[in-house]
């Protein structure tokens, strides 16, 4: 036997991490002392958190929730001594119900309400696929014409020809697939409901309305406001953007070349230019350019406008996540027999989609964020509101409270976006690594 | 060559019928202006078992590729189970639908169980029920001995089990011909064995098969016909026995000495 030869005769026990690698004490070296350069840093942050903490917590605790101006607010804290004084709570009770509504009529508060628990339930089985009943994907899909509805108010004549847009193009897609082919039928079946809903239904729903008289009270644009316009700008332009990008990022990469190219036109163009440079074409240059006397509400053409801003973006995500499956899910969807669409559906789409996630998260929040900017057009948002509060008399001179609590209602809402996707993210994934 | 202990071959049952499967005369493509697959022809009968060879680049993958449309021809025809695979998407529809591939990377869908993998195309494609296609997957998974992952992701699986598994995902579509291109490449050596007797069991029960491959082994045990390819032109075929043994041409001739020389 040469001196290299080794044969083990006997396996070893696997044997327990020695004590200062788990429990507390070793997450604490590992995390915050391992080293004593790291630990002098906790140390000093340490110091700084409290140091922070101790200015901002005496600040926001301060009971002025029932003061109803500035000056009284600054009795109260003046009473109770605060060296660095207080918040003044005073004005989100007094103003908070505009902040979220706007001027919406107080008799009418409840439709957007009813409409924003609608919107939780129509997202659940959209967001929540495994929790809840597929069946109620027919609330969700009814719901998209419910909601303007009750918003606007009106004739309940209008949403439902609008869903019956819907049946004409489908009618349009089966009755001339066998005659005219597949690609002829997709072009009717998007065009007869644009000729239904530009031409038809407005004239219909105003000959019906007098026969069956049932409708809510209108509610003119102008009068929406608050965290609801926001919310409604944003909700809407975030579903629409998204179906959009999922379109356009398909036509982008079509081996059809006009499609291809008016895909890239359409996303290059609307990349390449601001956000508020679309929604002051909105506000004034759409007035110009349509025929005098057309009346084309602002919220619908700012929606308009966002959800095309939104959709570029997202296509672009989205190519990023087509562009990462390997060429093989392509070529193992087609050796199977599947059609274009069935395997962007099925194989190609489910993945793209999966891996764009944090992308397209990232953009809807973005947009949610960007609705804000529709207060330089002159709609309510909360930061167009806030304007008009701090030039009550009673008000005058409050910032940080006003501002702070709509911060507050966004970051609310863009952490749960946030959350959702992470979420979204552990549920669909299979790798397993 | 291969030192893999095969499952044995009853030879009896392999037989070739009359019937052409595939047609390919005068075939030529180029990627480009590289002349990639010149004039090929090649008949295939029903019940062949034919294993493809060659250095890399030889256009053998190409070759296989063309049988079912994964790459165009630019001339000569193409024949499939007497449909002519030509700019017509229905014929291609149809000759995929009859013809199974596996891949070298298995291409399973990551995003799918094992089981969705295996039903997914007889229900959206040949409008299989349900149910059936269920018992119909869960047929083909006990055939290729891994009924126990049904419910399991491909990433959980290891490399050889993948491609079983993409194997019985293609038998789920109840081909008359099955194209293997390169199925035991991307594999450990340990795994190379257990999709081998998978095809060879496949072979038995009197499939149709297209294998590009390095594996002699695997030729010689059940293999009909061997064709060496190289730049583009089928080379030399003939029967297994006498392509190792008496091989014609030098180039096939220093093709076998360099794979089976060491």
């Amino acid at each position: 036997m040469s001196d290299l030869s080794y044969v083990r005769t006997e396996l070893l026990p696997e044997q327990d991490p020695p004590l200062s690698e788990v429990g507390v004490i070793g997450w604490l070296r590992a995390n915050l002392f391992s080293g004593w350069f790291n630990s002098i840093l906790t140390f000093v942050s340490l110091v700084l958190i409290y140091l922070l903490l101790a200015a901002i917590l005496p600040w926001l605790w301060s009971p002025t929730w029932n003061a109803g101006s500035l000056a009284e607010c600054r009795e109260i804290i003046a009473e109770l001594g605060k060296e660095h004084g207080g918040a003044c709570y005073g004005v989100i009770r007094e103003r908070w119900p505009q902040l979220l509504f706007g001027f919406y009529p107080d008799a009418e508060r409840w439709r957007p309400i009813v409409t924003l628990i609608g919107l939780f339930v129509a997202l659940a089985p959209v967001l929540f696929t495994d929790l809840f009943p597929r069946k109620m994907l027919w609330f969700s899909g009814a719901f998209l014409f419910a909601a303007p509805w009750l918003m606007w108010g009106g004739s309940i004549w209008t949403p439902v020809l609008v869903a019956a847009g819907l049946v004409i193009g489908a009618g349009a897609y089966r009755l001339l697939v066998p005659r005219v082919g597949n690609l002829a039928a997709v072009i009717a079946a998007v065009v007869a409901p644009l000729l239904w809903w530009f031409l038809f239904v407005g004239p219909v729903s105003s000959v019906l309305a007098p026969v069956i008289p049932l409708g809510l009270e209108v509610v003119e644009s102008r009068l929406f406001g608050g965290f609801m316009l926001s919310v409604w700008i944003g909700v809407v332009s975030i579903a629409i953007s998204l179906v959009l990008g999922v379109l356009l990022a398909l036509g982008r990469q079509s081996d059809l070349l006009i499609v291809k190219y008016l895909s890239v036109g359409f996303i290059e163009f609307i990349r390449g230019v601001p956000l508020i440079t679309l929604l002051f074409v909105a506000s004034t240059l759409l007035n110009i350019f349509l025929p005098p006397g057309t009346n084309f509400d602002i919220i619908l053409r700012v929606m308009i406008m966002a959800t095309l801003f939104a959709s570029a973006y997202i296509a672009e995500v989205i190519r990023g996540g087509l562009a990462a499956l390997p060429r093989g899910q392509y070529e193992a969807a087609d050796a199977l027999g599947l059609d274009y669409w069935k395997a962007q559906r099925l194989i190609i789409l489910p993945q793209a989609l999966k891996i764009s996630i944090p992308g397209i998260v990232s953009t809807f929040i973005g947009l949610f964020k960007d609705t804000t900017l529709v207060s330089i057009i002159g709609l309510l948002d909360p930061i167009g509101l806030t304007g008009s509060i701090r030039a009550d008399a009673n008000w005058n001179g409050i910032v940080w409270e006003l501002y702070g609590f709509i911060a507050l209602l966004f970051f609310l809402s863009c952490f749960a976006m946030s959350r959702y996707s992470m979420w979204l993210e552990r549920k669909l994934r299979t790798d397993h690594k | 060559m291969s030192t893999l202990e095969l499952e044995s071959v009853d030879t009896s049952k392999l037989e070739v019928l009359d019937e052409i499967a595939i047609e390919i005369s005068q075939m030529n493509k180029w990627f480009g202006t590289f002349h990639v697959l010149r004039d090929i022809n090649l008949t295939v009968n029903q019940g062949e078992r034919i294993v493809i060879c060659g250095p890399s680049g030889s256009g053998k993958s190409t070759l296989i590729r063309c049988i079912n449309r994964l790459e165009e021809h630019q001339a000569g025809s193409i024949i499939v189970d007497g449909t002519e695979l030509s700019s017509d998407l229905k014929n291609v529809d149809k000759v995929r639908s009859e013809v199974g591939m596996v891949f070298q990377h298995f291409n399973l869908f990551p995003h799918l169980t094992i089981l969705e993998n295996c039903t997914l195309a007889p229900i959206w494609v040949r409008k299989v029920p349900k149910k059936e296609a269920l018992e119909r997957a869960m047929h083909f998974l006990e055939k290729v001995k891994i009924p126990e992952q049904a419910n399991k992701y491909p990433g959980q699986l290891s490399g050889g089990q993948q491609q079983r598994v993409a194997i019985a995902r293609s038998l789920c579509m109840m081909p008359r011909i099955m194209l293997f291109d390169e199925p035991t490449s991307a594999l450990d050596p340990e795994m190379i064995k257990e999709v081998l007797d998978t095809m060879i069991e496949l072979a038995e029960e009197g499939m149709t098969m297209l294998v590009v491959t390095h594996e002699m082994g695997f030729a010689q045990a059940v293999a009909n016909r061997v064709i060496f390819m190289a730049d583009g032109q089928i080379v030399e075929q003939n029967e297994p026995k006498e392509f190792f043994n008496n091989p014609q041409s030098e180039r096939t001739q220093q093709f076998l000495s360099q794979i089976i020389g060491h």
